[in-house]
């Protein structure tokens, strides 16, 4: 009986769609097509300019952890990829620093300016992360640091008088740093890997990858990125938060084939073919760190910078701090206290479902 | 008749010919953490291939895993001499996240070395006698790090004194030429501060001429040696077909100085210092370990049973070696100590007795 009906339904319109000729309208009829070029130029595309000249006003905060032993060259990489020096180097020979008797967290900020565009860096940095002995979790303070961003943030957003801008120090981006052993993951890698990968988005990048050749390379991520599947560990760009198909594509290809990234770092520029590249130069030959021949920073850093910025920061936004905003409401049954809360708490959600629900 | 010459300047031509017809034997141990290229060294410098059959085990069966020891032999034979080699390997060091007291199981083993080595010198068959002792014990720093870890410290703490350790720095075509020397020193510096003894490479005969006690210097300035090994041959076309790594910036010779100190560690190991590393490990590092070993079990009534000369004399199976507990070691000597004071003190009442008979006697014939 509902397959007759539309028909009709048709039937009638069709019959009101053939009127009598009637005589033209004085005013044109609103367009009922998007496509508006018929009747002018609205401008609603500016709208793009408008958002990047408010973002260039404004600028855009982000903030990069660097995981790993020390002598990975963390500082060196981060250095390179923002072309300053926004790490301090520990690793200046001359200096005694002795390794820290436990995971320290140091963040670093830093503004840098590109074509107009502000970027408030922080650097976080681990000294003492996997040096020791007996390194059993030692991803604890790592972890603790990230979850006090998330409350800090929760906090802020949570008062009756909002910032206008809440100030984000919540971690975008957690760089780890592979030992290029070139046989497979340690257990420390993975124990770390698959207790932070819930909580922000992993970027696994291989260090020092001047050390292996070619076939060990490839041979090696092979190894790596089987361990990881095996293991359960999600790194960055998540498979589950792929919106559409387009991204899909995308990352899947860097998923299944670049990652993890290959690198090698310098802030050594040395003379190659008339040009001055940044590099490491040994006695059989000079390293260039942005050749693609030579090692995979280049597109790490496109990776980082140049495409995924944003999301990285929407994939913390709207994931991983709702994840845990999320498990607060519902651990404490309200929100956390805080200046000019509302006293109301809100009523506890049962972690477990009812019984009788089923 | 010519009485100047007695003939006996052909005696080192005789022990030569002697060793070399009983062949060496030599045991050298490589440690430290997985992935330094330990076994590729190996390879390179003894032209074999000796971890063909190796299977690396994944991260995830690595978190419980516990330390092994492993032993692989070799017979070589170069120029008539042939040489047992044996290579002591240590998979599993410094991969455990809690790595506390992982070193335990190679001192042990070390020591379990000394101690047959003890039991066989002090048994009535010492014709044969298998030397297993660890002669030499190469051990890799990474070149990824900033000198010693705490690890590596602590690993070259426990066997300073018992067996010889030449550092090695892995993989270094990871590091720059000045890189290289900087970690070199602080390696260096690390192991003064810590009072680490490695091994040290004897001064040369005063007589050499200046080149080789300046190649000498040279050599044992870039302690520790920087490495790289391959068994791949490279041909970069044109040139001569090399051992290296090729990477798309150059290739690393293995055999080139300027590359890195392989040349310089297989000519002070193999070369020129093989019997050297052997005698040290008998004469300061076993004989240590033996004092050691002697002292603690000695006993108030058997102290003199230390010395050397006692021992050749008495019959090696009354002395209770540790190979049993402790405790019970102690039990044995404790009733052997009671047994020889009643053999003294009966030996002692005989004498007096012999000696009153006698007296006896010489008064009976004076009367």
């Amino acid at each position: 009986m509902s397959k007759g009906l539309p028909e009709t339904r048709t039937d009638t319109a069709m019959s009101e769609l053939v009127p009598e000729p009637r005589p033209k309208p004085a005013v044109p009829m609103k367009p009922v097509s998007i496509n508006s070029n018929l009747l002018g130029y609205i401008g609603i595309d500016t709208i793009i300019e408008q958002m990047r000249k408010k973002t260039m006003k404004t600028g855009f905060d982000f903030n990069i952890m660097v995981v790993g032993q020390s002598g990975l060259g963390k500082s060196t990489l981060v250095n390179t990829l923002f072309k300053s020096q926004v790490s301090r180097k520990a690793s200046s020979w001359n200096r005694e620093e002795k390794i820290p008797k436990t995971v320290e967290i140091k963040a670093i900020g830093h503004v840098i300016e590109e074509g107009g565009v502000k970027m408030k860096l922080t650097v976080i940095d681990t000294p003492g992360f996997g040096d020791q002995i007996n390194n059993e979790n030692c991803w604890e303070p790592i972890e603790k640091y990230i979850n006090e961003q998330y409350e800090k943030f929760l906090k802020e957003e949570v008062n009756i008088a909002r910032k206008k801008r809440i100030p984000d120090t919540r971690v975008h981006c957690c760089l780890y740093f592979i030992s290029p052993t070139g046989h497979s993951l340690r257990p420390l890698d993975l124990e770390f890997m698959k207790h932070l990968s819930k909580v922000v988005n992993i970027i696994p990048v291989i260090a020092k990858a001047d050390t292996m050749t070619l076939e060990e390379k490839s041979e090696f991520k092979q190894r790596v990125r089987k361990e990881l599947e095996v293991n359960g560990i999600e790194f960055y760009p998540q498979k589950e938060f792929d919106e559409d198909l387009e991204d899909k594509t995308e990352n899947d290809k860097i998923r299944q084939e670049s990652m993890p990234f290959a690198v090698v770092g310098s802030d050594k520029e040395y003379q190659v073919n008339g040009k001055r590249v940044l590099g490491r130069k040994t006695p059989w030959g000079i390293i260039e760190v942005e050749n693609l021949n030579h090692c995979e920073f280049a597109l790490l850093r496109d990776f980082v910078i140049r495409t995924h910025l944003q999301d990285l920061k929407e994939v913390t936004h709207n994931i991983h701090y709702e994840t845990y905003r999320a498990k607060r409401l519902n651990d404490n049954g309200g929100l956390p206290p805080g200046e000019g809360l509302l006293g109301t708490a809100l009523p506890p959600v049962p972690a477990t479902p009812c019984p009788t629900a089923e | 008749m010519d009485k100047e010459y007695v003939g006996f300047a052909a005696l080192p031509n005789q022990l030569h010919r002697k060793s070399v017809k009983k062949g060496f034997d030599f045991t050298l141990m490589v440690a430290g953490e997985s992935g330094l290229g330990k076994s590729t060294l190996i390879n390179s410098l003894f032209l074999t291939n000796l971890y063909e059959d190796r299977q690396m085990p994944e991260a995830s069966a690595r978190l419980t895993q516990t330390l092994t020891i492993e032993r692989r032999g070799v017979e070589i034979e170069e120029g008539g001499v042939k040489v047992k080699l044996t290579l002591v390997d240590t998979p599993g060091f410094g991969d455990s996240v809690d790595c506390s007291d992982c070193w335990l199981p190679v001192v042990h083993f070390i020591e379990e070395q000394f101690e047959q080595y003890l039991r066989d010198e002090s048994g009535l068959n010492r014709k044969n006698i298998q030397d297993s002792r660890v002669h030499c014990c190469l051990y890799f720093v990474s070149p990824f790090g900033r000198g010693l870890r705490p690890l590596d410290v602590a690993f070259l703490r426990a066997v300073h004194e018992k067996v010889n350790i030449i550092p090695v720095i892995g993989k270094a075509d990871a590091l720059m030429p000045k890189e290289t020397q900087a970690l070199k020193q602080k390696i260096r510096d690390q192991l003064k501060e810590e009072e680490i003894n490695i091994y040290q490479f004897p001064e040369c005969d005063s007589d050499e001429d200046e080149d080789f006690k300046r190649q000498d210097a040279e050599m044992k300035e870039s302690i520790p040696f920087a490495v790289v090994g391959s068994c791949e041959v490279v041909k970069d076309g044109g040139s001569r077909p090399v051992r290296g790594r090729r990477y798309t910036w150059g290739t690393v010779e293995v055999e080139n100085p300027q590359h890195c100190d392989f040349l310089n560690l297989r000519r002070m190991l193999v070369q020129t210092h093989l019997q050297d590393l052997k005698e040290v490990t008998h004469d300061l590092l076993y004989e240590g370990y033996r004092a050691r070993c002697l002292q603690s079990l000695a006993r108030p009534g058997a102290r003199d049973r230390a010395s050397r000369s006692k021992l050749s004399r008495q019959s090696a199976t009354e002395i209770p070696l540790p190979m049993l507990p402790l405790a019970e070691t102690e039990k044995l000597i404790r009733e052997k100590d009671e047994e020889l004071r009643r053999m003294q003190e009966m030996l002692e009442k005989m004498q007096a007795q012999m000696q009153q008979s006698r007296a006896q006697d010489e008064e009976s014939d004076a009367l």
